[in-house]
């Protein structure tokens, strides 16, 4: 680290690190939310927004740890419920920033019915879903996103279940933008997480991120290092991957924005409402 | 329909009188799922939130709809939701979550006989337990009763204002008779009620521990937005709002929870009481049983009967001091229910050498005034 990125990082820290909160953090040495935490906050501080006015909301798991550390307005819902709480800030009040931190069993198990209405919905809120691809907190229970074959606390003698793609589900389930990163591919997905806040409507970014203690060490890749060269090498750009065969793809996974479209959230519709409805309480 | 103008005399249901009740109390939010029979509150709701700059959405379920609640009302909007039993289940985690945060927000159940789907139009008062202890977890909570389509708007607005006041959910019980009959009622006008707001900080940000106790036990509450950036969690907290472990936090925490609610008994227990003072038997009783009751007792003191009735408005905190005198005075007691005996028992509790009867119906049924008549007249 040259001098200058060295006092960039002390500033973010100060600037954005709760100062009242007592550290160490509660993850493993070496678990990529940090590195998520770190994207975030340079995200944040790209677009200059305005902390008063800005909301981190978390479900329940390593992942739902993460807000207490940041000095926004944070909650820390329950288990899977992230978004529905973040539903009703938004609608309450449509001036504040409103971004959700998920797990992918959070996410798409237990709040999977939340995420793909959120998505359907299109309401202007930005969900990150940090994908470890396992249970972590509970220790490594296969999720919705664990590999057919592989090993968790719950698939001792392998995975039969299969994973779905949390990117496709909200692609298909309406969000106006749906991106994926991984936590090797950090300048990627600082500029992935920008683009989701800023985006109007409902943005999901996918980070798959490593889990060396739950996921990594009953399949293979035991520590971060080993994580995130298989992140390196699994992971193709869209662009790459538009020239690329179906079968090339089968092992892969994309990353960048894999959607990006304009309709009107749902914060802007329900406003609409509420002149129509005006007019017609004064008409009567 | 709704009845927008106060001074004019409608005729209302008691799921449209809730929904005025609120309005009046300031709620300008709403989430919820549709349920027989409470539907009427949403969808009036999604009519009259929008004319007055609130906001109303139909969630994906119960759980998706009582949590929004809770996101509005922590961005600074009070906020109501409405259900029935099955719904009223699905909704106990979160509802955890607002007594743990200390979220002022009404939730309305509007009950009928169960469990499981049971039967969606009968009325029952099944669910008095369940408000009480339905979520995991010792936590207080504040649960009430409306009898009336009249009860349905006051009462609505006291929830409101002592959800606000004290910072903690309340449950409003209705049941299915009470939300679907029409009675007419007057809307007061604003000066004739008294609407609470939640304290908000008064200090500089820097100086804010949003958990801090004070006299009252319950500490002032800042709004996401409101430049207090603090952090809430359903993990035990520190007067930061963060997260503990510590034994002595963790215990003071805990009790002050009870404290603030102990310390507001006088205006959170609310009951009436009717031709009790010469009584020597008498029905306690709420709900729209509480009607059959009130016809009851006229029945027995045309027979030369002194009955009374103690109206229970308020169920939890359950109103002992207010019922220990009647039982001390009474030679008996009646309690008829729509469920096997729910309140009997904690009317027992408060004097366990005072007779307390029950009479009970199970079957989606009122319990008519002659049932009630009739029991009085073997005690
Ligand atoms: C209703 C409920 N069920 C179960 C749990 C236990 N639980 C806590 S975290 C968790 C799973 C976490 O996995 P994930 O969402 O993938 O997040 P991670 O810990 O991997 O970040 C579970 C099952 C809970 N807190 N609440
Ligand atoms: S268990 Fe996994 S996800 Fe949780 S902190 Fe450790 S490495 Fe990170």
């Amino acid at each position: 680290m040259t001098e200058k990125t060295i006092a960039e990082s002390a500033r973010l820290r100060h600037e954005y690190l709760r100062h009242d909160k007592k550290f160490p953090h509660v993850w493993c040495p070496g678990c990529g939310i940090g590195i998520i935490l770190g994207s975030l906050i340079r995200a944040v501080d790209r677009l200059g927004l305005n902390k008063d006015k800005l909301v981190l909301a978390s479900g329940i798991g390593c992942s739902g740890r993460l807000p207490v550390y940041v000095d926004f307005n944070t909650i820390h819902t329950t288990h899977g419920r992230a978004l529905t709480f973040a539903t009703g800030i938004k609608l309450a009040n449509p001036a504040l920033n409103v971004i959700t931190v998920m797990g992918d069993g959070d996410a798409t198990a237990i709040g999977g019915n939340h995420f793909i209405h959120a998505a359907r919905r299109n309401i202007n809120l930005t969900a990150i879903i940090i994908n470890n691809q396992i249970y972590g907190m509970t220790g490594g229970q296969y999720s919705p996103t664990t590999p057919y074959g592989s090993l968790s606390a719950t698939s001792t003698y392998g995975h039969i279940e299969h994973a779905f793609s949390i990117s496709d589900l909200a692609i298909t389930a309406g969000a106006s933008y749906v991106a994926k990163g991984t936590v090797y591919h950090v300048p990627a997905l600082d500029k992935l997480i920008t683009g989701g806040i800023e985006k109007e409507g409902f943005s999901v970014i996918e980070i798959m991120s490593n889990c060396h203690t739950q996921y990594g060490r009953r399949n293979k890749m035991p520590d971060p290092v080993t994580m995130m060269k298989w992140f390196r090498d699994q992971a193709v750009s869209v662009t790459k991957a538009a020239k690329m065969a179906p079968d090339e793809l089968a092992e892969k996974f994309i990353i960048g924005v894999l959607a990006d479209r304009d309709k009107p959230s749902y914060t802007t519709e329900y406003q609409h409402i509420r002149d129509r409805a005006l007019k017609v309480a004064k008409n009567e | 329909m709704g009845c927008e103008q106060s001074g004019k005399t409608c005729l209302l249901q008691g799921n449209e009188a809730i929904v005025e009740g609120a309005l009046a109390a300031g709620c300008r939010f709403f989430a919820g799922y549709p349920i027989t029979p409470a539907s009427e509150i949403a969808e009036l709701m999604s009519m009259r939130l929008p004319e007055v700059g609130g906001a109303f959405i139909q969630m994906e379920d119960e759980i998706a709809g009582i949590g929004a609640v809770i996101g509005a009302s922590l961005a600074g909007v009070k906020s109501l939701t409405a259900t029935s039993g099955p719904g009223f289940s699905l909704m106990q985690e979160n509802l955890g979550f607002a007594c743990i945060t200390e979220t002022p927000c009404v939730i309305v159940n509007v009950m009928r006989g169960g469990p499981s789907t049971g039967l969606p139009t009968s009325p029952a008062q099944g669910d008095v337990m369940q408000a009480r202890w339905g979520t995991h977890g010792t936590h207080p909570i504040i649960v009430l009763s409306v009898s009336s389509v009249i009860d349905s708007f006051e009462v609505t607005i006291h929830a409101f204002n002592i959800s606000e006041k004290y910072r903690i959910p309340v449950i409003l019980l209705s049941d299915e008779v009470v939300a679907h009959t029409r009675e007419s009622i007057t809307i007061p006008d604003k000066s004739e009620f008294e609407v609470v707001n939640r304290i908000r900080p008064g200090v500089p940000p820097e100086w804010f521990h949003p958990y801090e106790d004070n006299s009252r036990g319950v500490p002032p509450m800042a709004a996401f937005g409101d430049g207090y950036r603090h952090h809430i969690t359903g993990l035990v907290h520190d007067v930061h709002g963060y997260p503990t472990q510590r034994p002595d936090e963790i215990d003071a925490f805990q009790r002050r929870q009870f404290r603030k609610i102990t310390n507001g008994f006088s205006e959170i227990q609310m009951t009436r009481s009717v031709m009790l003072d010469d009584a020597d038997i008498a029905v306690i009783a709420y709900g729209s049983v509480s009607r059959s009751a009130l016809r009851a007792i006229k029945m027995a003191r045309e027979r030369g009967i002194k009955a009374g009735l103690l109206h229970l408005t308020t169920l939890f905190p359950f109103p002992r001091r207010i019922v220990d005198p009647v039982l001390r005075k009474c030679r008996a007691v009646l309690v008829p229910e729509m469920n096997l005996g729910q309140i009997s028992r904690e009317v027992k509790r408060v004097n366990l050498s005072a007779k307390v009867e029950k009479l009970n119906r199970l079957d989606g049924q009122l319990i008519t005034p002659e049932e009630i008549f009739e029991k009085l007249l073997t005690l």
